[in-house]
């Protein structure tokens, strides 16, 4: 055995395969720091088109004429589509993931302001802009339904004419046109009793604004098809490339073997990226009418107020406890906003995601939500903007239950909180709600983050702060906010998760190359999440191939196995598990050929790191790559040559991540301005497979969090105009306004998964908004504060100090 | 539309190009050049996924005509790497300290980045934040980035002193 590496430690070689715990750099930075990244807008083909689209000034309108001659008659413009050529096609109107139907380009009539009205195709995006200002279209106003609690009133608009009548939706009864459905959960009867016989009650109506996952690239596409072939081929910023694939077929007819779809670099997600768009359904049809590539890239504008939105959940409480403070029951009532249509991505069976995780982290033993969801004249298509399904909506709305609860009972907020956790030992925990926690030791977190803020000093500070506001000696109100959040990802298990019958497993496949290294292609993509890094950092301690050796290659559905895509937080717990699972059946056909090679039985071997070594004769021993060369090189009785695997993973149950945030702000009370002094987050993320990328996610979603609590809002006028659809208006913070994050950890390995991890993406976004929430509601708690909208942006802020008559 | 002729150099390499007058630098960039490091990001100047370095200064190029840069000097992402091709301090930095995530706002990042530490040599935390507010990140809250324009910043240092 010459080979240096054979004769070191198992430490030292177990730390050259860059395996699981490990900062490994990322593998993705090389291209992206040049400037070679490959995203969507790069693509340029040979006679390609660029597409453009003619979209509703109106949030409710007739359309009574589209004149699209003049813009057909400018140079360089090839065609103007609108929903009369679609019909003949039947693609006027396309399938929704929520089982609605969406208008590829408008009907008729307009539901909200940006919708497609019609698509041209030109020579170059600048031709296209001149026609699209060239199509007239004459429009009729129609009253504008802007406020979802206003949508079921008998006098309300009637917004969908093409279902009107339908009685029944894909979630059961309509009670009025405006209506989709109603949904349930829990034992609406114990938890009314509880409350009923409440020593004390809390009631509260939580709003979360209408926000958009706005990632910085927008979305877009380069639809080809091959007419010679018969092959469509679409490029686009797909966060679930087979799926799209899947709908593309069953909607156009064409096979899905000749159908392949592309995800390349992705420039962010957040859950923007999930749905099909009609920009998508028109670049392919106007591909198979033309015959050349289209390409259609949205811009910022049309992004913001046209391609999906997140949130828009208005959420009336009750929640009930003891004098004492124990938690004995919770109510919730949600009016759900999904727009014009409900296009909703949530798993089939799910149309409000996984809301009822809405019991948080505490035990609480009678529960009972039910969720309206309707139709407004607003922009279709709710997505989870980084968590998974109605998840930061949950926890938020019991976040803040629990800082109502504790205002009401005069308990600290951290005491309440650390008197209703789960214990360790109920785990695993079935909620009143129906989910199976499956791990966790929330008292741990919780006592690890108030320790290390020192939470006594901190409230012996804002006390002292608070008496000093009061002499007149200063203007500054500090707030402390805490949450404790746990999280429900990694949809799912087929069993009760899948998006339009497709089942919510995930797939890794791997072959390994004669001279030991390998590629590994799965079912999801990343949008920077560092998939390429990190599947390999599994791959690498499940198969002792170092992981700079691992190709890692997702987002073409004509190579990568099947699977359902990146979101929801479900790649680490779905498609991880997956390329563990595959990686150690190829373990296990390496097993059969090192016995054969060593003349023992398989089971006088054991792995070490790297390698098979005969049991209590570690001289002996085949390495992996030894192994990789065999599979091709030698003929093993009863073994097929070659080393590979596939594995399609069905998770037994969700992972539950949680996490302890506190948050200090400091809030000038003549401007609003409130200034994040501190902010701790410790996150459980069970096993930790790259530290360094697990805080740069913690960082990033924390900064959402930020500008979601401070300030994201996608308002609508009483008309129904768009107020902050374009980066003026709409908040994301710059590195000015974004503090320092500080992150901690504890690790809860899930039970059920390979390799124990749960996926942390989200967390940030849904612990991070509570905490920044209730830092600005605790900063006036003395005042008898209980509550107040987000985001908290400076006026808002201000409009608060002074009905609390604190301005000057 | 008729066209006009410009002349300027990009990356060192001095051209000439035909283009309509209202051509905007970063499509003239992306899709005469083929340099698609510089990414857009948004409709209104905010958010410097576009950042490229015009005669010294960082400008972002969806808000400058390709006929206003007649006789620039214009550097992009493309034209950051060391001469031997490897990547510079700046880019280096990025990639050691997790500057990036999606990568889409990292051209212009780390292009307004080289423009800055030429303006401020040794800035403190705060003047990071400040010299790189021009530009939006969605995904790494700009810890690591102001981390890597710090570490960049030593080592550029560190290697001027040396020589």
């Amino acid at each position: 055995m010459s080979d240096p590496i054979q004769a070191e430690s198992a430490e030292a070689r177990a730390e050259k395969l860059q395996g699981l715990g490990c900062e490994r750099k990322r593998v993705e930075d090389a291209r992206f720091t040049q400037g070679k990244g490959r995203y969507v807008d790069d693509i340029k083909m040979p006679g390609m088109l660029f597409g453009d689209f003619v979209r509703s000034p109106h949030g409710h309108a007739r359309i009574k004429s589209i004149d699209a001659e003049a813009a057909k008659a400018l140079p360089g413009v090839t065609a103007v589509l609108t929903a009369e050529d679609l019909k003949p096609l039947n693609l006027h109107y396309m399938p929704t993931l929520a089982g609605d139907v969406q208008a590829v380009l408008a009907d008729g009539k307009v539901l909200f302001q940006g919708q497609e009205v019609a698509f041209v195709v030109a020579e170059d995006r600048y031709v296209a802009a001149d026609a699209v200002e060239l199509v007239e279209v004459e429009y009729e106003p129609l009253p504008a339904l802007v406020d979802p609690l206003a949508a079921l009133a008998g006098d309300a608009p009637i917004l969908r004419e093409d279902i009107a009548d339908k009685t029944e939706g894909a979630h059961g009864a309509r009670r009025h046109p405006n209506h989709i459905f109603t949904w349930e959960a829990g034992d609406a009867e114990a938890a009314g009793r509880a409350i009923d016989e409440a020593e004390v009650v809390a009631k509260e109506t939580i709003s979360y604004q209408r926000v958009h996952p706005c990632p910085l690239e927008t979305c877009g596409c380069v639809a080809s098809m091959d007419k010679v072939n018969g092959k469509l081929t679409v490029w686009g910023t797909f966060q679930a490339p087979h799926a799209v694939r899947t709908v593309a077929s069953l909607i156009s007819g064409i096979p899905e073997h000749n159908i392949r779809i592309v995800s390349p670099d992705i420039g962010g997600g957040f859950g923007n990226k999930v749905g099909v768009y009609p920009g998508y359904v028109c670049s392919i049809v106007a591909s198979i009418v033309t015959g050349v590539p289209i390409k259609w890239i949205e811009d910022r504008i049309e992004n913001l107020i046209a391609t999906a939105f997140a949130r828009d959940y208005h959420m009336a409480g009750e929640i009930a406890a003891t004098r004492e403070g124990r938690i004995t029951g919770l109510k919730c009532h949600v009016t759900a906003d999904h727009g014009a249509f409900d296009a909703c991505a949530d798993p089939t069976k799910f149309p409000a995601g996984f809301f009822n995780i809405c019991t948080g982290s505490y035990d609480i033993p009678a529960a009972h939500v039910a969720v309206d969801g309707v139709y407004t004249n607003k922009a279709p298509g709710g997505v989870a903007y980084r968590c998974s399904f109605r998840v930061t909506e949950a926890s938020y709305f019991i976040e803040r239950m629990i800082d109502v609860l504790a205002r009401r009972l005069d308990l600290d907020p951290a005491e309440l909180r650390l008197k209703n956790l789960i214990a360790r030992e109920q785990f695993p925990y079935t909620s009143a709600l129906g989910w199976e926690y499956d791990s966790g030791d929330y008292h741990a977190a919780m006592e690890k983050a108030l320790a290390t803020v020192d939470y006594e000093a901190l409230r012996a500070e804002q006390r002292a702060g608070r008496e000093a506001f009061a002499r007149g000696e200063t203007r500054s109100l500090m707030g402390i906010g805490v949450a404790f959040f746990t999280e429900i990802v990694g949809a799912g298990p087929v069993k009760n998760c899948d998006i339009l019958g497709l089942g919510m497993f995930d797939s890794c496949e791997i072959r390994i190359h004669p001279t030991g290294s390998a590629i590994a292609r799965l079912g999801t993509i990343s949008q920077g999440q560092g998939h390429a890094t990190t599947f390999a950092q599994i791959l690498a301690t499940e198969i002792g191939i170092p992981a700079d050796q691992i190709t890692v290659e997702e987002g073409d559905t004509d190579t990568a196995p099947y699977g359902l895509g990146t979101y929801g937080s479900r790649s680490t717990p779905v498609a991880g598990a997956a390329t563990a699972m595959a990686g150690r059946k190829i373990r296990a056909k390496a097993q059969m050929i090192a016995a054969w090679l060593l003349e023992v039985h398989e089971d006088d071997l054991e792995w070490e790191v790297d390698r098979f070594q005969v049991k209590g004769n570690p001289e002996r021993f085949k390495t992996m790559t030894e192994l990789a060369f065999a599979a091709y090189n030698q003929a093993v009785p009863g073994i097929e040559p070659g080393l590979e695997a596939v594995s399609y993973y069905d998770p037994p149950n969700m992972t539950y991540p949680f996490g302890a945030y506190v948050c200090i702000v400091d809030i000038d009370v003549d401007t609003g301005v409130t200034s994040v002094r501190r902010f701790y987050a410790l996150d459980d993320c069970g096993t930790r497979i790259n530290p360094m990328i697990i805080e740069g996610q913690v960082h990033g979603g924390l900064t959402e969090a930020l500008a979601i609590a401070m300030g994201q809002e996608l308002a609508y006028d009483e008309v129904g105009n768009v107020t902050g659809g374009n980066l003026i208006d709409y908040f994301l913070p710059t590195a000015v306004e974004t503090p320092a994050w500080e992150t901690d950890f504890t690790v809860t390995p899930s039970p059920h998964h390979p390799i124990g991890a749960k996926g942390v993406g989200e967390s940030p976004n849904v612990g991070g908004v509570s905490a920044f929430s209730n830092a600005v509601n605790d900063a006036f708690a003395h005042l008898g504060l209980t509550h107040t909208q987000m985001p908290h942006d400076h006026w808002r802020v201000w409009k608060t100090a002074e009905r609390l008559g604190l301005t000057s | 539309m008729a066209k006009s002729t410009v002349s300027l150099t990009v990356n060192g390499r001095a051209l000439e190009a035909l283009v309509e007058p209202r051509t905007l630098l970063i499509h003239f960039l992306r899709e005469e050049l083929d340099l698609t490091g510089p990414h857009i990001g948004c409709d209104t100047s905010q958010c410097g996924a576009c950042t490229v370095d015009l005669d010294g200064m960082s400008v972002k190029s969806c808000t400058v005509l390709v006929v206003q840069a007649e006789g620039a000097d214009i550097l992009t992402i493309e034209g950051m790497a060391n001469a031997d091709g490897t990547p510079s301090v700046l880019q280096e930095a990025f990639r050691e300290h997790h500057g990036l995530q999606c990568g889409y706002c990292t051209p212009g990042m780390i292009t307004r980045a080289y423009r800055f530490l030429k303006e401020n040599p040794d800035p403190t935390e705060e003047e990071i934040r400040f010299g790189i507010a021009g530009n939006l990140c969605r995904c790494t809250g700009y810890q690591n980035i102001v981390k890597a324009v710090r570490a960049a910043a030593d080592e550029l240092n560190s290697a001027k002193e040396a020589a």
